[in-house]
């Protein structure tokens, strides 16, 4: 027998003020904000969505959105075939599989802003052991400092470094759950190890990898810390990617209103791409 | 298809063996016939998947070579045996169709593709999974799962031999007998050798011409259902197979008759050797009540329908009869009687008197 009445809502309310007191008022703020505008003495004036217009107008916006996609997409690119290769070649059995998930594991238990630093002065030109090598030794005139490609390479090349192993892991974990018995008839079937990785490996990781995308797509997107550590940005606007925009324009420039309609703007895209691509990850499944 | 001939074949999953309770399989010689239907039968870790791997090519033996039609094929690998294996949990491709399911095996050996759809579709009805063949194979229930690959293993006419690893574990029990019986039906019309590997002796016996019994890493009898039943080579195969298994009761042989619990009893024929451990075998269904005999107090009655069975103690030895009417109480005095043909002296396990002419 199902009982019919609403007594259920009354077990979700706890939630429902929890949540409301750390995301929706915080939220309603930012949108306060933004169809507002401000000069202090918490004294405000009605915008409408005069804010929106300019953010979505504005040329710097739009470079540094451009930016910021270019950046994901360069990560995801590289992060997730490598992370496969890497997880394919690790040892699934013995001595080395412990040796192998803790180096893995390494470069994320480094703080976000520890990297930053660490690729900083890995870097410079001249001081830094990679900056003096390329430019001393191999000759490669390379400073991130003062070259928007050099600056580009280096906070991918460092994203790459510090995330990579969060695919390797995932893809790595959803290796394992394979039964020996799909690797057994396919060699019986006479499967080549492309059609091993294509037909067996591929689909048993699917759940894994939609999971690491998902994480590496919003983790890249809102990624603030490293570049701005690195490069502050620069040089000039180069590496100037949304959220390091975004603090520029709320902190640096302390226009409240345009900051506001900004982020919630960069909120609706991230929720976006997440939703498109979830929905196209797991729509076989759902037949 | 083919004759596979297993030739003192030993393995061990040690890199070292220094005895023979380090080694899996012990020295096994076997020779599988072109077409015939066997059963590997034995308990967990008797040794049996061990055999079975080694068979497909998956486990390269320690010692020992195998021949399919006096071709060494020891040291090739499974995909050039031209062997299917049929493995416990249903192996599919998931993101395949039934029909693409089928036709892998055929794919990756470059047949061309109108020989597959002929194929595919041949196997399909044998199978009944006509109407499946377009659905994505992930849909599918556990038990179709495990035709696909069963059909997987068929698809392919040039089989040498297919070979199942318990194939039924993971099949609802009222699918079990409708598989089991395709399987039958299967086997008689492709011939192709087929090897079944299971611990259920009801599966094994309705599966086989021939079942393999193995214990310990070694064949303790090679024989038709019916041999393995009325006369066990060794005590083990009484007791493993039947249910209830053999009475196996301590013995003694003394001035040449055999006495149990005091008692002289008949065996079926002339005994052969001396010395050692020696028990007497019979089956229940061969145990009767009767007016004269072995007195015993009857410990225990239970009715497993058609027949009912009575355990009683003769002295402190349980001895099991299956009687039609179970007509006696618990503790009830009574005399047991053996048919003496099919009463058997073991010693050391394995069997001692010859069958009576």
């Amino acid at each position: 027998m199902k009982t019919e009445n609403q007594r259920g809502w009354f077990f979700v309310l706890p939630v429902l003020f929890l949540v409301a007191f750390n995301a929706l008022v915080p939220i309603m703020t930012v949108v306060n904000y933004s169809v507002q505008e401000t000069f202090g003495n918490n004294v405000f004036f009605w915008q409408g969505l005069d804010w929106f217009e300019q953010i979505l107008r504005s040329d710097r916006f739009r470079a540094a959105l451009g930016r910021q996609f270019l950046f994901t997409f360069l990560i995801l690119i590289i992060e997730i075939p490598l992370g496969i290769v890497v997880a394919l070649s690790m040892p699934r059995k013995g001595m080395w599989v412990p040796v192998c998930l803790v180096t893995m594991a390494l470069p994320m238990l480094i703080p976000w802003n520890v990297v930053g630093s660490m690729w900083n002065i890995f870097t410079l030109p001249n001081i830094g052991l990679l900056g003096y090598f390329m430019n001393d030794v191999l000759g490669v005139n390379y400073d991130m400092t003062q070259q928007p490609v050099s600056a580009w390479i280096t906070i991918v090349v460092m994203d790459v470094w510090h995330w990579t192993s969060l695919v390797v892991l995932l893809s790595y974990a959803g290796l394992v759950s394979i039964p020996d018995p799909y690797y057994q008839a396919a060699k019986i079937d006479g499967a080549s190890p492309w059609k091993v990785f294509r037909y067996i490996q591929l689909p048993k990781m699917k759940t894994v990898l939609t999971i690491a995308i998902l994480l590496r797509f919003m983790d890249s997107f809102n990624i603030y810390t490293e570049p701005f550590v690195l490069t502050g940005g620069g040089p000039g606007n180069s590496t100037t990617l949304l959220s390091i925009d975004l603090v520029k324009i709320a902190l640096g420039q302390f226009d409240l209103g345009p900051a506001a309609a900004m982020s919630l703007i960069y909120f609706a895209i991230t929720l976006l791409v997440s939703w498109l691509f979830y929905t196209l990850m797991t729509k076989d499944d759902a037949q | 298809m083919a004759k596979i001939t297993l030739s003192k074949l030993r393995h061990s999953y040690l890199p070292n063996p220094s005895g023979p309770q380090d080694y899996a399989l012990k020295e096994i010689d076997l020779d599988w016939d072109d077409g015939g239907a066997y059963a590997l039968l034995g308990p967990s870790g008797c040794g049996k998947s061990t055999l079975l791997n080694i068979i497909s090519g998956l486990l390269v033996p320690s010692e020992g070579r195998i021949l399919f039609d006096d071709r060494d094929v020891t040291d090739l690998p499974p995909d050039q045996r031209n062997i299917a294996q049929v493995f416990q949990f249903p192996v599919i491709y998931d993101t395949m169709t039934v029909f693409d399911n089928l036709a892998f095996p055929l794919r990756n050996r470059g047949v061309a593709e109108a020989r597959i759809a002929e194929r595919v579709a041949e196997i399909a009805g044998m199978l009944d999974v006509v109407d499946m063949l377009d659905i994505r194979a992930a849909h599918l229930s556990p038990d179709n799962k495990q035709k696909i690959s069963m059909g997987r293993g068929l698809v392919r006419e040039d089989v040498n031999v297919v070979m199942f690893d318990e194939p039924l574990t993971v099949i609802d029990p009222h699918l079990k007998w409708k598989l089991r019986s395709k399987l039958k039906e299967l086997h008689q019309r492709v011939r192709v050798t087929m090897i079944y590997v299971t611990h259920d002796q009801t599966e094994a016996l309705t599966f086989a011409d021939q079942v393999v019994v193995m214990q310990d890493g070694e064949i303790v009898q090679i024989g038709t259902p019916v041999e393995l039943f009325e006369r066990p080579q060794h005590t083990f195969v009484g007791h493993f197979i039947g249910s209830p298994g053999m009475n196996i009761l301590p013995a003694e042989e003394t001035d040449g008759r055999i006495m149990f619990n005091g008692q002289p009893v008949s065996v079926e024929g002339a005994v052969n050797g001396a010395g050692g451990r020696t028990e007497l075998g019979i089956r229940p269904e061969f145990v009767s009540l009767a007016d004269s005999g072995l007195p015993a107090r009857v410990r225990k009655v239970s009715d497993v329908g058609r027949h009912a069975v009575v355990e009683a103690m003769v002295g402190d030895v349980p001895v099991k009869a299956m009687v039609d009417q179970a007509d006696v109480e618990q503790g009830a005095e009574v005399h047991l009687a053996f048919q003496q043909n099919q009463t058997r002296l073991y010693r050391d396990g394995w069997i001692a008197t010859e069958a009576p002419t």
